[in-house]
């Protein structure tokens, strides 16, 4: 697929190919497998050095499953995952260990991933240590440094998780993850239990991270006018699959898919005044361990054609680097 | 041009807790005319939930109503016994919240939970009751509502649920239908389809709508009128119009800008510095003025007053105040 992309050459950072994630349904009184939950089904994309790749869908769509599965936080059913140009999967367990500290993760609570007893800066530290990136000399003042470097104060370093507010907390999930200095970061929905004056801080912070440290991020959101925000391109998932993929203006500018348009219409704006025409998608989001056959979008597609029933559609570059799923297009 | 159908009144609703007093609402007065829908923003904490949940008294202890009046239809609500107020719930005010899994009975079916307010209040038969249940699963939008009554929670998606708990509401023709987030924790594409049917209901039934909800976009699509709350009290009202055209208080002005907006993408968002204080430490000052950029220093002494500034506008803020800030730039 990177063959094609010849708008920009930046190096490819990262090169997903044909990913795909199922989880067994096991049934019966023998625990035997009887189907698959197809979080993430045949996905491609590839990410440059210092873009930031942003990820969009409903829930079940597959968005956090394909970031987790990408780091390896749980295994990949079928697909490549080349990182710099190194195929992950070849890696021995030692290998991929030395890799780990260069791709990092944000978790949407930051709380649920910090040990309530143990004192920030050490739960910031504790990971160099790991790598042997630092004695344990050096640690406190690497720490500190990040702390400022994310908005926090020297004092917090001895601080517990429970004194620091949603925002602080995000803040601690951040500084835990550039400490590794890494050269990519996954953030799966890092403002979304956030208010919304909170909300613009950690974006901010996160594009001067960015920019001071050359960062490449995988941004994975449900919220369109967060990765409108911060997204050079935009991949838009349903039920598994990349249904979309195109750079930010162009996609906000011209969606092809019939879902994302229905999506970006579906997202109220903040001003009385404007008088949009509104696509109502009918119907719920069908099961992922039970998708519709064909286009998996056709139940609840305005333009549905038996054929979409039938077949399913091919994801392919239809100009300038913009991918699209879709018969009638 | 019509009638005031809820006034608050210098409402006080307090959390005695170990770690000293909260004022969750702290002195807020402002009024819902019949058939209007009133959106109350503000972010978490600010008191929003709180102020529902005193006008329906369902606040529980440490938390207590401490002072003021809560005006429903001519009544003073905390004058009322518990049974009489016990009529009014589910009657002439309906209530729908942000989590409609949780406010369902999970061993009750759908069908038997919207039967139980309309023999309760209507005083219908059974057989009556179950007939205009299933009127109402049609009336919601969900299809096949003679098989649907009969389904338990369990079995439908959060969105389906959340037509559920709107028909529950206002299948006795209420009044005042008080929706507490209720969008929030749906997909956008659902969230689409639940306000829809609200703005429908309410075209047909006429009901006031008190809208809680931290989206501005919501807000804006929803709301004739518009109540911003920080730190459990009321800083600034308008209609909706005038307050996303002009809005006046620094944390309203703040709030609307800091969302990033689909379709207006800035270079850098603004953002609000600091965050809310502690409600339990509030002091005599303006409760904002450690965050605002336009603080004097008559706001780190006294509180300013909710006044009226122009026909319907009201805020509190020393800058509108003669004698002490400048004159609106």
């Amino acid at each position: 697929m990177s063959k094609h992309d010849s708008k920009n050459d930046k190096e490819i950072l990262l090169d997903v190919r044909h990913l795909k994630k199922y989880y067994p349904i096991t049934g019966g009184i023998f625990g035997r497998t009887v189907g698959h939950v197809k979080a993430v089904d045949d996905i491609s994309f590839t990410i440059r050095r210092g873009e930031t790749f942003g990820l969009v869908g409903e829930s079940g769509s597959g968005k956090s499953t394909t970031g987790k599965t990408i780091l390896r936080l749980t295994p990949k059913t079928e697909g490549e995952i080349i990182y710099k140009g190194v195929d992950l999967d070849s890696l021995s367990k030692q290998e991929l260990r030395e890799y780990r500290p260069s791709m990092q993760f944000i978790f949407q609570n930051p709380y649920h991933s910090l040990n309530p007893r143990q004192r920030i800066g050490d739960a910031i530290g504790e990971a160099l240590l790991d790598h042997g990136m630092a004695t344990p000399a050096e640690i406190r003042e690497k720490v500190l440094e990040v702390l400022s470097l994310c908005g926090l104060s020297s004092y917090h370093y001895d601080r517990f998780p429970h004194e620091f507010s949603g925002g602080q907390r995000q803040r601690i999930g951040i500084a835990r993850a550039i400490i590794l200095n890494p050269d990519f970061v996954i953030a799966d929905e890092p403002v979304s239990a956030l208010d919304v004056s909170i909300q613009a801080q950690i974006i901010n912070l996160l594009s001067d991270l960015q920019e001071e440290r050359g960062l490449t991020y995988l941004f994975i959101s449900h919220d369109l006018s967060v990765v409108e925000h911060v997204s050079d391109r935009i991949g838009v998932m349903y039920l598994g699959s990349l249904v979309e993929m195109a750079t930010r203006d162009e996609l906000f500018a011209q969606p092809l898919h019939p879902y994302t348009k229905a999506l970006l219409s579906a997202v109220p704006i903040p001003d009385p005044t404007l008088k949009r025409e509104r696509i109502v998608l009918t119907g719920d989001i069908p099961s992922p361990a039970d998708p519709p056959t064909g286009c998996k979008f056709h139940t609840r597609c305005p333009y549905v054609t038996p054929h979409c029933r039938m077949e399913v559609p091919a994801y392919r570059d239809v100009g300038g680097g913009h991918y699209v799923a879709c018969h009638i297009i | 041009m019509s009638n005031t159908l809820v006034e608050f009144k210098h409402v006080h609703t307090h959390f005695d807790t170990d770690e000293g007093i909260f004022k969750a609402v702290n002195d807020v007065s402002f009024r819902i005319k019949e058939g209007e829908t009133v959106g109350v923003i503000g972010e978490s904490g600010c008191g929003k939930s709180v102020t529902a949940l005193s006008l329906m008294q369902l606040v529980t202890a440490p938390g207590k109503i401490n002072d003021g009046e809560i005006w429903f239809d001519g009544r003073n609500l905390l004058g009322l016994t518990r049974d009489q107020m016990r009529q009014l719930r589910g009657h002439e005010i309906g209530m729908i919240f942000q989590e409609p899994m949780s406010s369902l009975n999970p061993v009750l079916t759908v069908g038997e939970q919207i039967v139980e307010p309309l023999q309760e209040h209507l005083l219908l038969t059974k057989k009556e009751a179950w007939a205009k249940a299933v009127e109402w699963i049609k009336k919601v939008g969900i299809p096949r509502p003679e098989k649907i009554a009969k389904s338990y929670p369990h079995e439908l998606s959060g969105g389906m649920l959340q037509r559920i708990m709107i028909a529950i509401a206002l299948c006795c023709n209420p009044k005042l239908l008080i929706a507490d987030e209720p969008t929030t924790a749906l997909d956008v594409t659902i969230q689409a389809q639940v306000l829809d049917l609200l703005r429908q209901l309410k075209g047909e039934l006429g009901m006031a709508i008190m809208l809680i909800t931290h989206d501005l976009g919501v807000v804006a699509e929803m709301a004739d009128y518009v109540v911003v709350m920080y730190a459990g009290q009321v800083i600034e009202e308008a209609p909706v119009l005038e307050l996303f055209r002009e809005p006046k208080h620094p944390y309203t002005q703040g709030l609307l800008r800091s969302k990033p907006v689909m379709g207006q993408r800035q270079k850098r968002l603004y953002s609000i510095p600091g965050q809310v204080p502690n409600l339990a430490q509030l002091g005599e000052s303006c409760h904002f003025h450690e965050r605002c950029a336009s603080c004097m220093e008559i706001c780190r002494t006294k509180q300013p007053p909710l006044r009226t500034d122009g026909d319907t506008h009201k805020v509190a803020c020393w800058l509108y105040e003669e004698g002490f800030g400048h004159e609106q730039a």
